[in-house]
C-alpha cells in the first residue's frame, strides 16, 4: 500500500472562509485557499486555525492549530482550491472554528500526511463513523459510483451527513432514528459475508477502527484505516501524534494518518 | 552576518532541540523547504547512544498559550542517526548543531566522540536534563555535575560546545558559570519547565510519560529572567529560548543579554514561524535601532 501524497507549500498561509453550513449535528467550513494546491489528495489533511481570536476559548485554549481532513476540494481556475471542512464542536478549537463568518481568516498548513491508495483488489468499500465521514466524500468523489458507501452515527440528526455522498449510502444509527437499527459494522459484516472481494476504506472512531480491523483481518480482506490522535504541529517535528504499529510508534501526521490495518496490532 | 562562538551565520534565529525535524519537514514540503530554511543554524533533535522509541502516547496537553510535552526523546541512536540521518542532513543550506544527551559524562563522551569528527557537523549541544545514571541527579542541575559532563567532552573535540540548560535548577546562573569554566563555548536556554496535567476524566495523569516539560508563550517570561541572570553572570555567547512567538520577543531575549535566539513551539503553529521572526526582527532593529544589521550589541540592562 502506498497512498499518496501531494506537497504543501512551505509555512502557514492565510485563506477566507466562504461560508459555515450547519449540517444536522455538524457543520461544513468552506474555504478559498488561494495559496495552497489544487488536488490535496484524499486522506490527507490541514492543520487549520482562525487569524484573529485564536486563544479565548474555555481554559484560554486553543492554542495549537488544529487537524482536519479535508471533505471535499475543488480546483479554482486562478490557481488553488476551494476546501469543505466537515467539522464537530468538542471543544474550543472546533467551537471558534464552527462561529467564523464569511470573509473572516483561517491559518492553513497542507494538506499533510499520506491519503488512501488505490484499491488493492475487489471492489472499493467506504465505512465512515461519525465526524469520520470527512475523508471518505473527496475519496468517494475520486473512486467514482462503483464505491460503495456504509456509513454510521448516533442518531438521525448526526446522519444528515449521510446526505453528503453521492447515491444512497447504506446507513445504521445507534438509535435506530434513522436506516438501520445498530453498528456500521453490522453492515460492513454483511457486505463481506455477500462478498469478500473488496478493499476497505475506514474513518470513525476507535472502538469502530477497531472492530473493522478485525472484521477485515479475519476475512483476508485488505483495509486502510485514517486514524487520529492528538497532534501539534502536523508536519513531523514533535514527535507527539505517535501511534503503536508493528514496527514500533510512527508519527501519524508524517507516516499516516492513513495505515493498513495490517500494520496495526490493535486500534487503541 | 552573525557570530556565535566561531560559527559565521547569516542572522539570528535557530531553532529549539526537538522542535524542527528538517527530514520529515523535506517529506511535507519537498525541496521548497532548502530554499526557504527558516533557521540560521539547524539544531537537530536530542540523540543517545542507543536507540529510543520515547515514551507512550499521549504525549501533548494544550495549556493556556503553551504546550506540555512528554515526548520522552524517540531516537534513531548514534549508529542510526550517522547513517541514516546525517547524509540527508547535508542539504542543509546551514550549520548543523548536533544535540547529544547520555546518562553520564562517558556516554557524552562517546557520543561527541562519534559526531564531533564529521565535516557536516559544525558545533554540538549537550543536553543535560536527564540524570547521571551513576550519581542519580540531573546533570544540568548541579554545577558540579555540568562541569564533569564539559570536562568530558572538551578534550575530545575543538568543535563549538553549546551547553544546554535546564530551568528546572537551583540557581541556573550557577550551573551557566560552572559550564564556562569547564570550557563551554556557549550555553542555551531555557529547556522545557516540568509541569503535568490530570485526565480529565479519570484523574490519573494525562500523558504517558506522567508529567512532561512545558513550553510555548506560557513560560517567556520565566525564560526572560534566566536568559538575563545566565547572562550577566557568564563571557560566553548564550542563546534565548522559552516563548518566542515575535520579532519583538527575539529583540526581548536579545537584550536580556543573548546573542541568538531560538524557536522551538511556535514552528508548530507556522513551520516558517523562525524567517518570519527574524523579519520582524529586522524590521524593528532598523527602525528603533537605525541599522539593520542583527549584532550581538546587547544594550546594558543595568
Ligand atoms: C488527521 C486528523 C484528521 C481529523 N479530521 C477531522 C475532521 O475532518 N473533522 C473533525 O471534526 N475533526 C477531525 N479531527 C479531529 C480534530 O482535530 C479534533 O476534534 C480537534 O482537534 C478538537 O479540538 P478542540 O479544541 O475543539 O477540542 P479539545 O478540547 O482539543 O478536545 C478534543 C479531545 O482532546 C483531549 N483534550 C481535552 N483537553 C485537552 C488539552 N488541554 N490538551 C490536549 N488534549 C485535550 C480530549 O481527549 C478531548 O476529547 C481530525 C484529527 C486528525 C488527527
Ligand atoms: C515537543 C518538544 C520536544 C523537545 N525536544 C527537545 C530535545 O530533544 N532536546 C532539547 O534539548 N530540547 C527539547 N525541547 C525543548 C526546546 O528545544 C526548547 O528549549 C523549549 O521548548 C522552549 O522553547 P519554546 O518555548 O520556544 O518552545 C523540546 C520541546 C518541545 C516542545
Ligand atoms: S503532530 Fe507533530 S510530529 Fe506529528
Amino acid at each position: 500500500m502506498s497512498g499518496a501524497r501531494t506537497l504543501a507549500p512551505f509555512g502557514r498561509r492565510l485563506a477566507e472562509v466562504t461560508a459555515v453550513e450547519r449540517i444536522g449535528a455538524y457543520a461544513l467550513l468552506c474555504a478559498l485557499d488561494a495559496d495552497g494546491p489544487a488536488d490535496p489528495a484524499p486522506g490527507q489533511f490541514y492543520m487549520v486555525a482562525a487569524a484573529e481570536r485564536w486563544g479565548a476559548g474555555a481554559d484560554e485554549r486553543p492554542f495549537l492549530p488544529r487537524a482536519f481532513s479535508f471533505a471535499r476540494a475543488w480546483p479554482r481556475p486562478g490557481g488553488g482550491a476551494a476546501l469543505d471542512f466537515l467539522m464537530e464542536d468538542v471543544g474550543p478549537g472546533t467551537e471558534r472554528l464552527i462561529a467564523l463568518g464569511e470573509g473572516e481568516g483561517l491559518w492553513l498548513t497542507g494538506p499533510l500526511g499520506i491519503g488512501f491508495a488505490e484499491p488493492e483488489h475487489g471492489r472499493p468499500l467506504l465505512v465512515g463513523g461519525g465526524i469520520g465521514v470527512a475523508p471518505l466524500l473527496c475519496w468517494q468523489d475520486r473512486l467514482g459510483r462503483d464505491a460503495e458507501v456504509l456509513v454510521g452515527f448516533r442518531s438521525a440528526q448526526h446522519a444528515e451527513a449521510a446526505g453528503l455522498f453521492a447515491g444512497e449510502p447504506r446507513l445504521a444509527t445507534d438509535d435506530g432514528s434513522a436506516g438501520r437499527h445498530g453498528l456500521v459494522t453490522d453492515l460492513l459484516a454483511e457486505e463481506l459475508d455477500t462478498d469478500a472481494r473488496a478493499t476497505v476504506y475506514a474513518c470513525g472512531p476507535p472502538a469502530m477502527l477497531e472492530a473493522v480491523r478485525v472484521l477485515c483481518a479475519g476475512r483476508s480482506v485488505p483495509c486502510q484505516l485514517a486514524l487520529e490522535s492528538g497532534m501539534a504541529c502536523g508536519y513531523g517535528a514533535c514527535f507527539g501524534c505517535v501511534v503503536p504499529t508493528r514496527e514500533g510508534y510512527v508519527r501519524l501526521c508524517v507516516d499516516g494518518p492513513v495505515l493498513a490495518g495490517a500494520a496495526l496490532e490493535v486500534v487503541a | 552576518m552573525t557570530d556565535f562562538c566561531g560559527l559565521s551565520l547569516s542572522g539570528p534565529v535557530l531553532n529549539g532541540s526537538g522542535t524542527f525535524d528538517a527530514i520529515a519537514a523535506q517529506r511535507t514540503f519537498g525541496d521548497a523547504l532548502w530554499d526557504a530554511f527558516p533557521f540560521d543554524a539547524f539544531v537537530t533533535k536530542t540523540i543517545t547512544v542507543l536507540p529510543r522509541q520515547g515514551n507512550p502516547p499521549p504525549r501533548l496537553w494544550e495549556t493556556p498559550a503553551g504546550l506540555i510535552n512528554s515526548i520522552g526523546l524517540p531516537n534513531k541512536g548514534l549508529e542510526g542517526f550517522l547513517e541514516g540521518d546525517l547524509p540527508q542532513l547535508r542539504r542543509l543550506p546551514v550549520p548543523l548543531v548536533v544535540s547529544v544527551m547520555g546518562y553520564g559524562p562517558d556516554e557524552l563522551a562517546a557520543l561527541v566522540r562519534g559526531v564531533a569528527p564529521r565535516d557536516e557537523v559544525e558545533a554540538l549541544e549537550l543536553n543535560v536534563s536527564c540524570p547521571n545514571v551513576a550519581s542519580g541527579l540531573i546533570m544540568g542541575s548541579d554545577p558540579a555535575e555540568t562541569a564533569r559532563a564539559v570536562e568530558a567532552v572538551r578534550p575530545v573535540t575543538d568543535k563549538p560546545v553549546i551547553v544546554k540548560l535546564t530551568p528546572n535548577a537551583t540557581d541556573p546562573a550557577g550551573v551557566a558559570a560552572a559550564a564556562e569554566s569547564a570550557g563551554a563555548d556557549a550555553v542555551s536556554l531555557v529547556n522545557t519547565l516540568k509541569g503535568m496535567a490530570l485526565h480529565p476524566r479519570t484523574r490519573e495523569p494525562w500523558l504517558g510519560g506522567g508529567a512532561g516539560g512545558v513550553s510555548g508563550p506560557a513560560i517567556r517570561a520565566v525564560a526572560l529572567e534566566q536568559v538575563h541572570a545566565v547572562a550577566g553572570r557568564v563571557g560566553i555567547p548564550v542563546v534565548g529560548m522559552g516563548g518566542i512567538t515575535s520579532g519583538a520577543h527575539a529583540r526581548d531575549f536579545l537584550d536580556a543579554g543573548a546573542t541568538v535566539v531560538a524557536v522551538g513551539t511556535e514552528s508548530f503553529r507556522d513551520p516558517a514561524a523562525g524567517s518570519r521572526i527574524a523579519d520582524e526582527l529586522r524590521v524593528i532593529l532598523r527602525q528603533e535601532r537605525g541599522f539593520s544589521g542583527v549584532t550581538a550589541v546587547p544594550i546594558d540592562p543595568r
